[in-house]
């Protein structure tokens, strides 16, 4: 009796079910090609000349050969689970090996506080807005409250600009010293409630030095409306405070001196470093001063066609850099201006 | 400023600590930046009683003296002329350590062994004096610790001033403010050895004379009083120990007892004195006047200053003396000869002392008080005691009161508080008893008046003027730790985001993921351009300018990085820009994007043996396209000569990308670079387009272009002519070779219908339509 092609292949499968048992991962794909390969494989070829066949004996050995199929790629698919999981060593694949990495980009550690700073800030409703760097004196300083007249002005080492009115008109050219401007050119378009934070660059006439550059970010935060008062500012900067840093900060409002605030604040925070025991970044005192704030002076209200009467409202604004600088331990502000990829690259895991 | 806790503890009766004094200044608004104890370096000299007195065999100068240092008697080598047995000194032992670090040991000197030392004033930092040692009347036994015995210890603390408050820039002031604090009235310390009564002063409109001189004020506006004094028969000498002690203990550095006296009075007061020696005014008078354009006068720090209207000068019969409020002049400064001086005490007017430093370039104690303001009520107290501290220290007599010139003698300011508004402001509804007490702790005069408070200034107050000044004094008195934190309700801002910042965002995440670093660079450079806004006071010429463009920072920070032998550099910053388009305007600012990448486009891997290719063109080109899709609302990237530009609908071009000029090493790389502006309007939501439902096919288009034609044109050409069956076509190859005369362009076309499914013949029509097409127009053949 002449054996059936299906005979031998019926032999040849179990041998090969007992050899995938124990196959290693380059024998397993070598039976897998031999037998259920798309051009050659054994099986494959079997199924493709089936119209050789009686059609009586189709049918019988077209099932037969797709269950040998089956029963072969349960096994592979088996064999080659049991290799992934076992961890079953591969002989040629060192996995400490290195990845295949790719360039990731940083956002600037001061963009990153920007944009957590007005994020908490947006829980409070405050809304976003940008102001522009060049300003006149009366909007950095005058409609501010602060009088060129006054020593007040002297804080301000003020970079000026060619041509235009002269210094000290109220009308000259020059570099904003401080976000603040924009208080003003808010008041000015928009009515109460009026909720902003305000991030941009701000100058001031320094040499670059470990802790002075003549540019650097602030972020100004102004609320006006109907019965705002101390003590909700106190609150709302504390809240600031709990979620930008921890929520077990401890947050100090002393009395200060702002021509465009009254009453006026600096506001500590307690050291994240010592947590408040006294080190060299705090100079001993457990607190890091990390604003100036304040309640709207009355005058600046006037000045801006605000009624002083009616509204009240709190101001604040923040150095986003020296806040980087303290987060991360950047003991040189000249790092954060000078696009030095080794220092950008250690910001690339994000915070 | 420098303050002595001993003198502050003086004024308030009481004994102060340090460390609960910086608390509470702080919570009144004067942060302590310092505390520093005084004299920590005098904890090893002991009080030491001379038993007996030698002369030292082998020099004149010396003598051999027997101390009791409390256990033992210890000889000791003096050269000091005024040693004497029975007398007490401080006494350094052997083994001491002496201000200045020097340590003590047993040293022969001519022969006899010296067991430490006796010392003078200078030696301990207490003073310039050096010409014998320090007597001691004491009734503390030998062996006491020199510090505990002496009333030397003191701290030193450094308060921060904020500008609005002048009258903290002295003892009194800083006193007032604790005293509140505390409930403690303030006192001024006895002077040792001050005369108890004095003639009083006399108040005149203009003018009047005292000493012999003839005062007057024409000068109304800058001086609105002027009182002087005159003091006769003074020895100018170095000033007892406690005033030495006292300028000492706060870093100022004792001269003599008349220059000491007139800084002692400012620093515990706040009024600034000027002593003229009388001798040495001329004809009799001092004038108070406006200076003379072009008038020239030597000031006491040897420089000729030139003067102007805007500055008060005080001058004799034959011109200027005195620099009002900023600076004496050297003509009648007071000096060892000295015995008679007029001291003067004035009020300026703070603008004009402003105007006449800023003018004269020059700061001092005193025009640093007058700019702030000073208290003119308090002045004839600040002179009856300025001159009985000078005939303490000085000696001489006051043979008739002080004179008063006070044109207009200023009334007493007052403002209205509202009770009501207190709470309106602090959210905190005070009572008005708690409002009274709290203010006039402070020194202010409260009157109930209606419903509101007639509250009266004190005349140190200057920086009061309205109602919510009185309301800040109520809350900083209080504690603002006594304040709720209350989170209430709001209503939502009417302010809306700027889109910019939004859509800045999105550019740093496609940047940041795309391996860029973000920079921050100073918008401070030197740029040659006549549209450039300058600094009319630059730091330096590189500083001079705004910048118009953020390409050339990033390649300088590149050239940077590469002295740093960094060789792959990827940076973007996002930024303003000005343009001058009017020198009397402000500048127009922009918002820009701009980027620089220069070495590896992946990191090195080991699986290609370390090699990695470099970025080239053909990166930045995407790299623009693809910032430009997110920075921009419309227009196109447009090929030009030396790269690609952003050609907004509008017809401007809004943005560039091309290799970058750079100072390159040899073994770096080309620098690409793009700069494009922000666009800042909102762009409209994508809408999505259904997907496929039938198959695609793709044939490809491989074309021999001569030299000139642009593959662009040639696109457009197949786009056009391909018509609405080409879904897309890409160039997926190209070829250069001399056999071609040109090169070979290869695109991939893909046809779909979305109604049917594509049959061969349909696609192969359409490819044959498009050669025709190429053939005709631009005479190009398949390859």
């Amino acid at each position: 009796m002449p054996t059936s092609p299906l005979d031998e292949l019926v032999a040849g499968v179990a041998e090969a079910m007992e050899e995938i048992a124990a196959a290693d991962e380059t024998r397993l794909a070598e039976l897998r090609t031999e037998w259920l390969g798309r051009k050659a494989g054994r099986l494959t070829r079997l199924l493709r000349g089936l119209t050789d066949f009686a059609p009586d004996e189709r049918r019988g050995i077209g099932a037969r050969a797709n269950q040998l199929k089956r029963e072969l790629e349960t096994a592979l698919s088996a064999r080659d689970a049991a290799l992934r999981t076992s961890g079953a060593p591969a002989p040629d694949v060192d996995w400490t090996m290195p990845g295949r990495e790719w360039w990731r980009g940083a956002v600037h550690p001061v963009t990153a506080v920007i944009d957590e700073i007005c994020d908490v800030f947006r829980e409070l409703g405050f809304t976003r807005v940008t102001g522009p760097e060049a300003e006149t004196e009366e909007y950095n300083f005058t409609k501010l409250n602060i009088s060129l007249n006054h020593p007040a002005a002297d804080e301000h080492d003020t970079f000026y600009l060619q041509g235009g009115p002269p210094m000290g008109s109220g009308r000259a050219l020059l570099l904003r010293t401080h976000t603040s401007p924009m208080q003003a050119r808010t008041m000015e378009r928009f009515t109460p409630p009026i909720r902003i934070v305000v991030p941009g660059l701000v100058y001031r006439r320094d040499a670059f030095d470990p802790s002075h550059a003549p540019a650097f970010e602030q972020i100004e935060g102004l609320a006006v409306d109907d019965g705002v008062t101390f003590v909700e500012f106190k609150a709302a900067i504390d809240f600031f405070v709990k979620r930008f840093f921890t929520a077990d900060t401890a947050v100090r409002f002393r009395p200060s001196f702002f021509p465009f605030t009254e009453p006026s604040a600096e506001v500590d925070v307690q050291c994240q470093l010592c947590r408040g025991s006294g080190c060299t970044t705090c100079k001993q005192t457990g607190f890091l001063e990390i604003m100036g704030a304040g309640m709207v002076h009355p005058a600046v209200f006037e000045h801006c066609g605000i009624d002083a009467e009616r509204y009240t409202g709190y101001a604040f604004g923040m150095g986003a850099a020296r806040i980087a600088m303290l987060r991360h331990g950047i003991p040189d502000i000249r790092l954060l201006y000078q696009a030095d990829m080794r220092f950008l690259d250690q910001f690339r895991g994000g915070r | 400023m420098n303050v002595s806790l001993g003198w502050l503890g003086a004024m308030l009766g009481q004994e102060l600590d340090a460390a609960d004094v910086a608390r509470r200044l702080a919570m009144l608004g004067a942060p302590v930046e310092g505390i520093e104890e005084l004299h920590r370096d005098l904890d090893d000299l002991v009080i030491g009683l001379v038993e007996r007195v030698e002369p030292h065999p082998n020099a004149d100068r010396l003598s051999r003296c027997w101390v009791n240092d409390g256990t033992d008697v210890r000889e000791v080598v003096c050269g000091a002329p005024n040693v004497r047995a029975g007398a007490k000194y401080p006494y350094a032992p052997v083994g001491a350590t002496l201000p200045g670090g020097i340590k003590l040991s047993a040293r022969k000197i001519r022969g006899v062994v010296s067991h430490g030392m006796l010392c003078s004033p200078r030696e301990l930092g207490l003073g310039a004096d050096h010409e014998g040692i320090l007597e001691l009347v004491i009734d503390a036994p030998p062996g006491t610790r020199f510090v505990d015995a002496v009333p030397l210890g003191d701290t030193r603390l450094e308060l921060e001033i904020t500008a609005n408050r002048p009258d903290l820039l002295g003892h009194r002031g800083v006193a007032r403010e604790l005293g509140a604090a505390l409930g403690q009235p303030v006192k001024l310390p006895a002077i040792p050895g001050a005369p108890t009564d004095g003639p009083a002063s006399r108040r005149v409109d203009t003018r009047g004379s005292v000493g012999g001189i003839e005062v007057s004020i024409e000068d109304r506006e800058g001086c609105p009083r002027y009182m002087a004094a005159v003091v006769r028969g003074i020895t100018v000498g170095p000033s007892p120990a406690w005033l030495e002690a006292r300028l000492l203990g706060i870093g100022a550095r004792p001269i003599n007892n008349v220059v000491d006296a007139t800084n002692y009075i400012l620093f515990e007061l706040n009024q600034p004195l000027h002593a003229f020696d009388l001798a040495r005014i001329r004809g009799g008078k001092i004038i108070v006047r406006r200076a003379e354009a072009g008038e020239v006068l030597e000031t006491l720090d040897g420089e000729a200053r030139r003067l102007s209207p805007i500055m008060t000068m005080i001058c004799d019969a034959q011109g200027a003396t005195a620099v009002g409020g900023v600076m004496g002049g050297a003509i009648s400064e007071v000096s060892d000869a000295t015995t008679d001086v007029l001291l003067e005490c004035a009020y300026f007017d703070p603008k004009r002392i402003r105007a006449t430093r800023q003018a004269l370039r020059m700061s001092t104690d005193a025009s640093y008080r007058f700019e702030r303001g000073t208290d003119p009520d308090a002045m004839p107290e600040v002179l009856r005691r300025a001159v009985a501290l000078i005939r303490a220290v000085a000696g001489g007599t006051e043979p008739e009161g002080a004179i008063d010139v006070y044109p207009s003698p200023a009334r007493p300011r007052s403002i209205f508080l509202r009770p009501s508004r207190v709470g309106h402001v602090l959210g905190v509804d005070l009572s008005s008893d708690e409002i009274q007490r709290l203010l006039v702790s402070l020194g202010f005069a409260v009157a109930p008046k209606d419903d509101r408070l007639h509250v009266q200034i004190p005349s140190w107050r200057p920086d009061v003027t309205r109602e919510v000044d009185l309301i800040e004094e109520i809350a900083r008195l209080r504690g603002y730790d006594s304040f709720p934190l209350e989170l209430r309700p709001f209503r939502s801002s009417s302010v809306p985001d700027d889109p910019g910042e939004v859509r800045k965002r999105r550019i740093r995440e496609l940047l940041t993921g795309a391996g860029l670093h973000e920079a921050r660079l100073s918008p401070l450079t030197r740029v040659d351009h006549e549209a450039a806004a300058s600094l009319a006071n630059p730091l330096s010429a590189d500083e001079g300018q705004l910048r118009m463009s953020l390409l050339p920072g990033l390649v300088a920070a590149v050239e940077r990085n590469w002295s740093a032998r960094v060789r792959d550099v990827r940076l973007f910053e996002i930024g303003t820009v000005f343009h001058r388009e009017r020198r009397d305007a402000l500048p127009t600012e922009r918002q820009r994007v701009a980027g620089v990448v220069t070495g590896a486009r992946t990191p090195a891997h080991w699986s290609a043996a370390g090699k990695t290719d470099d970025f080239d063109r053909w990166d930045l080109r995407a790299l623009f396209g693809a910032v430009a899709e997110f920075a921009r609302v419309d227009g196109s990237l447009r090929a030009t000569q030396r790269g690609w530009e952003w050609l907004a609908s509008h017809g401007d071009v809004c943005g560039e990308a091309r290799v970058m000029d750079a100072d390159r090493p040899a073994w770096a790389a080309d620098v690409l670079g793009f700069e494009i502006d922000l666009d800042i309007a909102e762009r409209p939501y994508v809408q999505s387009v259904a997907l496929p439902t039938t198959p695609a096919i793709e044939r490809d288009l491989a074309l021999v272009l001569p030299g000139a034609l642009s593959a662009e044109r040639v696109e457009e050409t197949i786009r056009e002519s391909a018509g609405a069956l080409l879904e897309r076509c890409y160039i997926f190859d190209e070829y250069r070779g001399k056999e071609l005369g040109g090169r070979s362009v290869a695109w991939r076309l893909v046809f779909r219908s979305p109604g049917r499914t594509l049959r061969e013949e349909d696609a192969d029509a359409v490819v044959d339509r498009v050669v025709v097409e190429l053939k005709e127009r631009f005479d190009v053949v398949r390859r």
